[in-house]
């Protein structure tokens, strides 16, 4: 049990009094009821440790579906300023830009109701899965290295997918300042082969009807309509992206004791943003970040050919297009209004999404009056939502806004509830079918060990860090 | 007794291992591993490998110990039956890793296990020998 005091703001804010070695309070997004479930773990603690950090700007902040992590809690954004603040591994994770996109198709429910096996069943085989899953090609490191550097753009020249893909990519699919020097031998070995893979765990490829629209203009700029299909593909760095923070957190652990900073907890480790330890991670993470936007770029093209393939259909009989992709666990450079000034901040988002307003520059001319897309997944076989970003969330969450459900249980948890049940057949009874490169990750990833992905998403419509557009259901799943 | 359990943590996964020396107890979590990894039963022992870590104290010693017990896994494609820790001292360790090369043909893997994590990581003495927590992001 937490021991934190929370301070109650208004309906949808509690805050965390500054105490101890807080350098600025905490504010947590959540409603009441989402607040039981978290009181039962020490992610409030953490929100408290992460204002412990040097050069952290405002408040540490956490989103409703805010879980226990190591270090940074799951749904965190923390600011610092690049004078005077830090960049922390811990505060991005181990899977940098983990994250997901969303694929629009011109197909109806009813056009793909009975096929809905085949097409799950290609999918399956073109697109590999599970722990450990090696891809079609093997790099040589000299191309990985352009992968890197590159991101979207890399996989766009290499023939997956198409340089339209890439406008509607947060940061179109590349973020500058990567520098594969920075990245080591070992993660760029893990990198290799597992390229073009989707990984296991969490993450999932979906087929999403949408059956709820709340926003008609928005929905019908985004390209949604009422029993549309849409593809959701949820996948990050991989090995390389888990290898790279290992090896920035053992150095920055290291580093940490060398220059006498006094911290709450060893996962927070972290470096001054202008120091080596600070430039080098972050030119190492931006080439993971690069990484998982190729990544999902050619899962998202091996997608497209399958659906070809089993429903022979052309391109653009289909109309494929990539509604929005974002990245949920990543540290940035972006400008915000400090004070009345604006001022270019170093952006944590552990399981948190970018939730950008209408009219700001770094979004597609076709976005610029909705606002930036915003995709929520759901736990597995729930389906998603889609909101649009806002000015609020600019203002008061530095773009942010919440990633998913959260988990409530544990995963080991999870398994023992789920013992002797039927995973894939209880699914299949609620409309879904799924299938799963191994059988431990269904049992793991039960629905009711997430916190209520409705809950979660009208915490954050009503706090006004993103709006309601479009509710999608699935129908289908592959999981890793 | 199993050398080892697993505690509730909601995202990730944590384990506590025991040992009757601090030897035992660094085998033993590294053993664990590969517990949740696979099956030891299916791997057999066709190779050794040496492992020579340092940390700055015990807690940094143990993770620094498991970061590279779980890359021989993730970056080596090796699977480990069984772990000896020769020399243990000051703040440096020397283990054999014994096993083979995985193949998809005749081992399942479990899990995966990203990455070993410093959060709350912990070793202490008890009245039967010794105790360690380790988190691992899952």
């Amino acid at each position: 049990m937490s021991e934190i005091k929370l301070e109650k703001m208004d309906e949808y804010r509690w805050k965390v009094p500054v105490h101890g070695g807080m350098r600025v309070p905490g504010i947590i997004y959540s409603s009441e009821k989402l607040l039981k479930e978290m009181g039962k773990d020490e992610s409030p603690r953490q929100v408290a440790n992460v204002a412990h950090l040097p050069g952290i700007v405002k408040f540490s902040l956490a989103m409703p579906d805010m879980h226990w992590g190591y270090g940074f809690p799951i749904g965190g954004v923390a600011a610092f300023d690049p004078a005077q603040g830090v960049i922390s591994p811990g505060g991005v994770g181990y899977d940098i830009n983990c994250g997901c996109r969303l694929i629009t198709t011109k197909l109806q429910l009813a056009d793909i109701r009975d096929r809905l096996q085949d097409l799950l069943t290609g999918l399956f085989r073109d697109i590999p899965s599970g722990v450990g899953s090696t891809g079609v090609l093997k790099l040589s490191v000299k191309e990985e290295k352009k992968v890197l550097l590159e991101g979207a753009k890399w996989a766009v020249e290499n023939g997956y997918g198409t340089a339209m893909d890439m406008e509607t990519t947060e940061d179109r699919g590349r973020m500058e300042g990567a520098d594969p020097e920075k990245v080591s031998s070992r993660a760029l070995e893990r990198g290799r082969e597992q390229l073009g893979t989707l990984g296991s765990g969490n993450h999932f490829l979906e087929l999403e009807v949408v059956e709820e629209i709340f926003d008609a203009e928005a929905a019908s700029v985004f390209g949604l309509e009422i029993g549309q299909i849409n593809v959701m593909i949820h996948s990050g760095s991989r090995g390389l992206g888990y290898q790279i923070c290992d090896d920035y957190l053992a150095r920055m652990v290291k580093h940490v004791q060398q220059i006498g900073l006094n911290l709450p907890d060893r996962q927070l480790a972290c470096a001054y943003i202008g120091s080596d330890e600070g430039k080098d991670y972050f030119a190492a993470m931006s080439c993971a970040a690069n990484y998982a936007w190729a990544n999902r770029q050619m899962l998202m093209h091996w997608t497209r050919e399958s659906f070809e393939r089993t429903l022979r259909r052309s391109p653009r009989d289909l109309e494929m297009r990539l509604l929005y992709d974002v990245c949920h666990n990543i540290a940035k450079f972006e400008e915000f209004p400090v004070n009345g000034k604006k001022m270019k901040l170093c952006v944590h988002r552990k399981g948190a999404t970018r939730s950008f307003p209408p009219g700001h520059p770094a979004l597609p001319e076709v976005y610029r009056k909705t606002g930036q897309p915003v995709l929520i997944p759901g736990d597995m076989g729930t389906g998603s939502y889609v909101m649009s970003g806002t000015e609020k969330a600019f203002r008061e969450t530095f773009g942010s806004t919440c990633h998913g459900a959260g988990r409530v249980m544990s995963r080991a948890e999870a398994t023992r509830v789920s013992k002797g049940r039927s995973i894939r057949k209880e699914m299949a009874e609620r409309g879904v079918l799924v299938i799963s490169a191994g059988k431990a990750t269904l049992q793991e990833e039960i629905p009711e060990a997430y916190k209520n992905i409705d809950e979660v998403v009208h915490v954050v419509h009503e706090a006004g860090l993103s709006r309601k557009v479009a509710r999608l259901r699935a129908i289908g799943c592959i999981k890793g | 007794m199993k050398f080892y359990k697993i505690i509730d943590h909601t995202a990730d996964m944590r384990i506590e291992v025991s040992g009757r020396s601090e030897k035992e107890l660094f085998a033993n979590a590294a053993a664990a591993i590969f517990d949740l990894l696979c099956d030891p039963e299916q791997v057999k022992v066709r190779m050794t490998r040496t492992l020579i870590v340092a940390g700055m104290d015990r807690v940094d010693l143990l993770i620094n110990f498991l970061r590279e017990v779980l890359y021989l896994f993730n970056g080596e494609n090796l699977l480990i039956k069984k772990f000896s820790v020769t020399i243990l001292n000051g703040n440096s360790i020397t283990a054999e890793a014994r096993g083979e090369p995985f193949d998809p043909g005749r081992h399942a893997i479990k899990m995966e296990i990203k990455a070993v994590t410093y959060h709350q990581a912990e070793i202490k003495k008890t009245r039967e020998g010794w105790r360690a927590r380790v988190i691992f992001d899952v």
